[in-house]
């Protein structure tokens, strides 16, 4: 997200759709000609290894200034089959904007906004960009329809595999559908990927929750291979008193239901606090924003220079008017009369020696005490695993993170794998959608590699 | 400041910036607003038959997101009656009396029709003459313009009946659709020309649209070929300039250089290699008059930097640093050095060398882990290509190695024969 382009700033209270309309506005025609020309076409780019899926960034590029936009969509999504989400959800400061050569001689290239539109293109252009592959008679479930289950449907329809897709929600895309904020990403471009991976044949079963619908044994036994792909669960428990007050929400959920209209009036004027300082905070406190709060707050117990939220997101919650407090943690929800929040009850930090992550462990300021009035409090503290499930396939894990064989994503049984934020923990991977991706794809490629190991090469599909 | 004064072949204007004969100075109105806004001197739009004109008539060359790399066109000569080019000529040469006013003249091949459109158009009392032997498009089809400017007999002849009754300089304006442009600039001087002109725009067809296949431009779906100019043709221009300004027998005569200048930089250029003063049109035509400001207040930086107080001090120095491939030193040695403080590590020079020219660009990792390109000196053949596509200014530099005596391909020949 490039916040100097960032035109409309101001918050309407009377129509709050128009608080969480795409907030960065697409590159014009010439903006996206001009800047795709600026690109220098380097060899063995930067942009490309900074890649976690590897787009071929300068070949995209450079298609966008030949005016060969189908070419360039098609490298993206080949590449990336969730690219038009990346695109915008991408920390490309971090990975391909982070690395292009122009960085100290004048400027970044715009990658994501090029992405965005060539992808846009195809998504205007009604395109399919890819077709199946000739059958090749194996099956294979993936439990999850975000990124990572999405991008290993993708590959497998690609290599001719016959696909069933499980989806607890009413839509597939997981995250990009339900999770990331609809002013940086619209719902219908994650739907769109989604139909792009459906038009392949891939059967998407949505509404079917793996455990009540259908049970695990059962898709280990009926499918040649399982990719686990259901990413991570629920905001865990702050373990205070009066959690459980009216009022407190699971910034997960609260961002949820931002995604699908009618957005809810009830904040608007509204205090409210987020407790943590990661992406998932930020996105919960300028939602909170956007839906019209009149004071939106995040506590957090450790200072700026431990918050796992990205620099552009914290300059971003800033712009939308967000406060921080550092250094300060919650030990008490009031309730009023009703049961509703009313009041966040807190103590004042300070920074003492460094704990296992490194991180230098907050201890309390005796004598600090102090209290912030709230209409809602939002939890924002991570995300809790799907343990019972990965027990139900019977997989080995750590506190629900699945142990997999990193080279072939296998987990302990051998016929089922696992990609996305499910194997993500324990230093395994990054929690973001373009790893996904990427693994689904590697995973799709070694469960090619181990079905077919005697017959059609990976390559030419 | 520098002294931009010129006086060429008889000529005098406050500064060596020129429109040329074309679209800008079609009109009093043009002309007058062009030195207001500083321009020099004008070669007012070619006066001749009334001619008409077809609508759909340029058409540019972009390239890489940049507009008017190159520019053509299919206008022919003004459309507008002599008797009104006449007037506003008077009345522009009568408020701008310094300025130089340029009349540029195309009729067919005969005696007295060039007779009667020299003395009635230095009547007007015009500061000179160029005559367009040039123009590539329609014209030439009538036997005019470039059709007569091919044939260096007919230069010459036609040059001097104006020159018979011509009370003012003649400059003759060159064609470049020809082999060896010296060879008609020759016949010009022998004609009795005062100043020889270059270069007029080269045969083009800009385009042909990918939906319609229709040529650009198109005039009801039917295109012609028409006349190129604008940066693209640059160095052909400046070519052209050099070889006749180096030429013995063209008895240093003055050249007005054009084709392609866009800054004071491309006018410094044309003015080492021989020019007395420059003319510009596409620059005009893309970005207005205006664009004259910074030509004559570069020039200006430019001399007073080096410590020049007038053109004379700038005009054809270059010249005799041209000459033929036969004359360079064959044991000249320059290589290529990558400064990897600049260097950005776009790895532009390698694939350029590795792909196409002398694989000797090695893609390394330096000794704290950070990618480093180098030259193996020892492979490199001084061909610049790598730092030609180098995007960052002192990335890479051609540095000079000492490499023995002297010797050219003429005196290795020579020395050849001697043993022999």
């Amino acid at each position: 997200m490039h916040l100097n382009r960032v035109k409309n700033k101001k918050i309407s209270l009377d129509d709050l759709r128009a608080n969480f309309i795409e907030i960065e506005p697409a590159l014009t025609q010439k903006e996206a000609m001009d800047e795709a020309n600026r690109c220098l076409y380097c060899y063995d780019a930067p942009c490309i290894k900074a890649c976690p899926t590897d787009i071929n960034i300068p070949s995209f590029i450079k298609k966008i200034a030949s005016g060969n936009l189908k070419g360039s969509a098609k490298v993206i999504m080949e590449a990336n089959p969730v690219g038009a989400s990346c695109a915008r959800v991408c920390p490309t400061e971090e990975l391909c904007e982070g690395a292009c050569v122009l960085n100290d001689a004048s400027l970044p290239i715009m990658i994501g906004n090029l992405q965005r539109h060539a992808t846009n293109w195809a998504i205007h252009n009604n395109q399919q960009l890819f077709k199946a592959g000739e059958a090749v008679g194996k099956t294979v479930a993936i439990i999850g329809g975000g990124p990572a289950g999405l991008s290993a449907a993708r590959e497998l329809a690609r290599l001719g595999y016959e696909v069933t897709i499980f989806e607890a929600k009413e839509k597939a895309g997981g995250l990009d559908t339900y999770g990331i904020v609809s002013f940086r990403l619209p719902q219908e471009v994650s739907l769109w990927e989604v139909e792009q991976i459906e038009k392949l044949g891939v059967k998407i079963l949505t509404n079917t929750k793996v455990g009540r619908d259908i049970q695990a044994e059962e898709i280990i036994d009926n499918y040649d291979a399982v990719i686990l792909a259901v990413g991570m669960s629920k905001v865990p428990m702050l373990g205070i008193e009066g959690e459980d007050a009216e009022g407190v929400l699971d910034a997960i959920d609260f961002v949820e239901t931002t995604k699908t209209p009618p957005l809810d009036p009830q904040y608007i004027g509204k205090k409210i606090v987020i407790i943590g300082a990661g992406n998932t905070a930020i996105d919960a406190a300028t939602c909170s924003v956007r839906l019209g709060a009149g004071d939106v707050k995040m506590v957090y117990r450790r200072t700026e220079a431990e918050m796992t939220a990205y620099e552009f997101e914290y300059e971003f919650a800033k712009q939308d008017g967000v406060e921080f407090r550092w250094l300060t943690q919650p030990t008490k929800i009031v309730k009023d009369e009703s049961g509703k929040v009313k009041a966040l009850e807190c103590v004042r930090m300070e920074l003492g020696e460094p704990d296992d992550s490194g991180r230098r462990r907050p201890v309390p300021v005796q004598g600090s005490e102090f209290s912030i009035e709230v209409d809602a409090v939002i939890k924002a503290i991570g995300q809790t695993r799907y343990v019972s499930l990965i027990e139900e396939f019977g997989l080995d894990h750590n506190r629900g993170i699945v142990k997999i064989n990193t080279e072939t994503h296998q987990t302990s049984n051998p016929k089922v794998y696992a990609a996305g934020d499910v194997i993500f923990g324990d230093g395994q991977g990054d929690a973001m959608v373009v790893t996904a991706a990427q693994q689904g794809k590697l995973t799709a490629h070694a469960i090619h590699k181990t079905l077919m190991v005697d017959t059609v090469a990976v390559e030419n599909v | 400041m520098a002294d931009l004064r010129v006086n060429f072949a008889g000529i005098k204007a406050p500064n060596p910036f020129w429109l040329a004969s074309a679209p800008p100075t079609n009109s009093g109105y043009q002309v007058q607003r062009a030195f207001e806004a500083g321009w020099g001197g004008a070669v007012w739009k070619t006066l001749g038959d009334p001619i008409l004109n077809v609508s759909s008539r340029f058409a540019g060359t972009h390239f890489g997101g940049q507009r008017v790399a190159g520019f053509n066109n299919i206008e022919l000569i003004t459309d507008r009656p002599l008797e009104v080019n006449l007037k506003e000529i008077y009345e522009t040469k009568k408020r701008f009396p310094n300025h130089a006013v340029i009349a540029s003249l195309m009729v067919e091949p005969n005696q007295e029709a060039w007779h009667e459109i020299v003395k009635r158009v230095q009547d007007v009392g015009v500061d000179g003459f160029e005559l367009n032997f040039g123009c590539p498009h329609g014209m030439a089809e009538r036997g005019m313009g470039a059709a007569s400017g091919q044939v260096p007999e007919l230069v010459e002849k036609q040059t001097y009946w104006a020159k018979e009754v011509a009370e003012v300089p003649v400059i003759v304006k060159l064609t470049p659709n020809i082999t060896d442009i010296t060879a008609t600039a020759y016949a010009a001087v022998q004609g009795g020309a005062d100043a020889i002109s270059m270069i007029n725009t080269i045969n083009s067809l800009a385009g042909v649209d990918l939906d319609s296949w229709n040529t650009i431009p198109n005039v009801a779906g039917k295109g012609a070929h028409g006349g190129y100019c604008g940066p693209a043709v640059k160095p052909i221009a400046l070519n052209m300039v050099a070889e006749c300004a180096r030429h013995p027998e063209l008895n240093h005569i003055p050249i007005s250089g054009m084709g392609g200048v866009s800054d004071w930089k491309d006018a410094v250029e044309f003015m080492l290699m021989g020019a007395g003063s420059v003319q510009v049109c596409t620059a005009a035509m893309h970005h207005g008059f205006s664009i004259v400001e910074d030509m004559i207040d570069g020039l200006n930086n430019y001399l007073d930097d080096k410590g020049i107080a007038n053109l004379d001090g700038l005009i054809g120095k270059s010249v005799p640093k041209y000459s033929d491939w036969g004359n360079l030193d064959l044991n000249y040695k320059v290589v290529a050095r990558i400064n990897n403080d600049t260097c950005i590590n776009c790895n532009k020079c390698h694939i350029a060398c590795e792909d196409t020219s002398h694989q000797c660009i090695d893609m390394l990792t330096s000794a704290d882990g950070k990618p480093e390109l180098r030259v193996r000196e020892e492979d490199c053949v001084g061909c610049n290509l790598c730092s030609i596509v180098c995007p960052v200014d002192g990335a890479i530099d051609m540095v000079e190695i000492p490499n023995g005596e002297p010797m050219t391909w003429n005196e290795r020949q020579n020395a050849i024969k001697l043993t022999v």
